[in-house]
């Protein structure tokens, strides 16, 4: 029992505690599971060995995402047959245990980080888990979000629990106004870059201050999305009216009086003044630039107008082996400037940037201007939804006029799952959230970067400051 | 759960720092609905070459740790997706224990629900150990369980702390399944007046 002023984390924690068994870890209560193909089959299967069954199907979702081929074509015909297995094994699944699916075919089909808040699934207050570590997105909702393995999958199957031991809280705060052309993947690739990728090992993040404030919704999913790679077992931001407004008239949401009764209940959420941390830090919005990162681990990055470091300079023994080793799988020379390095691929999508705001912010850029013929570029939306709001809206018009790719809904090539995959060596723009080694593909080179950088980087086949790029506007389009 | 009490094993260093669990197993071989046979794909891409031909410098292809069920790692072990086949190629492949200075949550948990005991040591015995597995012929542990404590011939003692409930559950090898069903009365009353939250709920019935 916490007493006295309370954090939005411990206010979730203690709304959920089953049972806190005396020298174990507390029994805390989930809300909701979010299921997709690839870390679910041992689960299902483990709760039939042992005779289970699932507790309570209305509290879990499932959708294909990871596997799913992103074409037309592709998705008529799988032919990776072991990616179809699995697809045709989470089908039986939910059809013997009774738990809605969002398959192919749906039009809520999308990356599963995308469709629970499009469809309101996800709202303030909740616990929520799914056996994929990028769970931390729904933190932008003020729910307590975290991705699990698949034992833990069975268990919160068959029991609606799981045994967790509390988390330390870490807020960080990121004060004053972002410079034009600074986005929210550009905050969180330098906070990583910051504490490193065990630097909240342990902690739930609680992102605060005036520009995680200003970001919408999108922007504040794309934050919390990657608490992960700083090693968070969660990102959270308090909800607020742009929350509400967000979730109002969604297809999961409450409505009429039940919604004011929601947001009274939801409004008590956010941190109590004079609630204490175990760790705090901030951030002056003000330094932050738009980042790229250069190394095989999302902590390796550095504003556009830096170099690749120098492993020489590293501060210890250790931290110069792993530079060199990033070096050269990247095939990066130390003191090349970032926007020397040419590209050959791009890829905007996923669930870190493959939402509606993204997409616009990616045609903002490439409206009028053609891709690199150095490079292929595709854009995969996060979802049928967010595919259908584009379509609506024209980007796809300007994306394929561009030179771009304009695919299905799917986690596509962040991690090369599919048929969407880097060749050996290729060099790719990613808007995704992980650089490690063969993550898009095996000898694949991966360098993350915001929507607005990688549309750019199409263009003009190497990475390029967005700050100065000239938008063109339909006028200027005819005479390019 | 196989229980776990006292590991005696040449020791294998793999000595890099923020080994994620892409490269421990990489995607290609999450397309499985099984639990078993990970083994084989453990570190797959540092293994073998794009052509499938062995790396002779990579630990795992080195004669001298055939066999080896205890492995020496950098910070930060087990970083990245959430994939508990990490744990499975692992545990498949035949360790039991993996010792580095820290580790990543997800995977933390992931492992000991799989029987690996993860022993966490300050960068400078990770780096000693590092050194003499890198460099003694035949260099072996013993990792215990019971007194948790890890130990070779040669002077090396040192003491390591693992979560009580989580020793106990390791030492008895416990499916924790069962154990939240201990709870199931409590459960039971707790959800019943949880779900009187409704704007807690995924899908409010209207």
């Amino acid at each position: 029992m916490i007493n006295g002023p309370k954090t939005l984390f411990e206010k979730i924690w203690q709304q959920h505690l089953v049972a806190e068994p005396e020298g174990e870890p507390s029994l805390l209560y989930i809300d909701l599971q979010l299921l997709h193909e690839v870390t679910s089959p041992q689960a299902f299967e483990g709760l039939r060995l042992a005779g289970r069954t699932v507790r309570n199907p209305n509290r879990c979702i499932a959708t294909v995402d990871h596997n799913i081929p992103t074409t037309i074509e592709g998705r008529l015909n799988i032919v990776d047959q072991i990616a179809a297995r699995q697809m045709s094994t989470l089908r039986q699944n939910c059809k013997d245990f009774g738990i809605e699916l969002y398959d192919v075919d749906s039009p809520n089909q999308g990356i599963v980080h995308i469709i629970g808040p499009e469809l309101g699934l996800t709202k303030p207050g909740m616990t929520i888990v799914c056996g994929d570590s990028h769970t931390s997105t729904h933190g932008a909702f003020g729910a307590l979000a975290f991705g699990i393995g698949t034992s833990e999958v069975e268990h919160v199957l068959a029991t609606q629990t799981l045994p967790q031991s509390r988390a330390k809280t870490f807020r960080i705060a990121v004060e004053g106004d972002l410079k034009p052309g600074v986005t929210a993947k550009d905050i969180v690739l330098a906070i990583i870059g910051k504490i490193g990728t065990d630097g909240a090992t342990g902690c739930v993040i609680e992102f605060a201050g005036s520009a995680i404030r200003s970001l919408s919704m999108e922007g504040r999913m794309t934050v919390c999305n990657m608490s992960i790679e700083a090693g968070a077992r969660a990102g959270l931001i308090a909800p607020d009216e742009k929350t509400f407004a967000y979730l109002k008239g969604r297809r999961f949401s409450p409505t009429g009086a039940a919604w004011e009764a929601a947001v009274a209940e939801w409004k008590k959420l956010p941190t109590d003044e004079g609630a204490k941390f175990d760790r705090e830090l901030t951030i002056d919005a003000a330094t932050l630039e738009p980042y790229v990162s250069w190394g095989t681990s999302p902590g390796m990055v550095a504003p556009i107008t830096a170099a690749v470091p120098n492993p020489a300079d590293a501060p210890n023994e250790i931290e110069r082996k792993s530079l060199e080793k990033a070096l050269e799988y990247m095939d990066l020379k130390a003191g090349t400037k970032l926007d020397a390095i040419e590209i050959d691929r791009v890829f905007i999508g996923s669930c870190t940037n493959g939402r509606i705001e993204d997409l616009r912010a990616a045609a903002r850029i490439a409206r009028g201007y053609k891709v690199s013929t150095r490079v292929s570029a595709m854009v995969v939306p996060g979802s049928q939804a967010v595919k259908s709001q584009a379509e609506n809206e024209g980007l796809d018009k300007i994306f394929i006029a561009a030179g771009f790719e304009w695919r299905e809904p799917g986690c596509s090539m962040c991690l090369a799952m599919n048929p969407d995959i880097l060749a050996p060596g290729e060099r790719c723009a990613s808007t995704s959230n992980r650089n490690f080694e063969g993550r898009q593909g095996r000898g694949g080179r991966t360098h993350l970067v915001s929507p607005e950088m990688a549309a750019a980087a199409a263009i003009a086949g190497h990475f390029v400051d967005t700050r100065n790029w000239p938008v063109r506007n339909e006028a200027a389009k005819e005479n390019a | 759960m196989e229980p776990i009490r006292t590991v005696t094993s040449i020791v294998a260093p793999l000595d890099r720092v923020n080994v994620d669990t892409d490269q421990i197993i990489p995607k290609q071989f999450l397309k499985r609905i099984e639990r078993t046979g990970y083994g084989d794909f453990l570190f797959y891409d540092w293994r073998a070459n794009a052509a499938g031909v062995a790396d002779p410098g990579f630990v795992l292809n080195d004669p001298r740790y055939k066999g080896a069920r205890i492995l020496v790692a950098g910070k930060n072990f087990g970083c990245g997706a959430s994939r508990e086949h990490a744990a499975w190629a692992l545990a498949d492949y035949g360790f039991r224990v993996v010792i580095a200075p820290t580790f990543a949550d997800i995977f933390f948990s992931n492992a000991g629900k799989n029987g690996i005991v993860l022993v966490r040591l300050s960068e400078e015995q990770v780096a000693e150990l590092m050194h003499k597995a890198s460099t003694k012929p035949n260099y072996q542990l013993t990792v215990s369980l019971e007194d948790l404590t890890v130990n070779d011939n040669d002077g090396f003692h040192a003491k390591f702390e693992v979560d009580a409930f989580r020793r106990y559950c390791l030492l008895e090898g416990l499916d924790d399944i069962g154990l939240t069903l201990r709870h199931e009365k409590a459960l039971d009353t707790f959800e019943a007046k949880h779900n009187e939250n409704f704007w807690l709920k995924a899908k409010v019935v209207q």
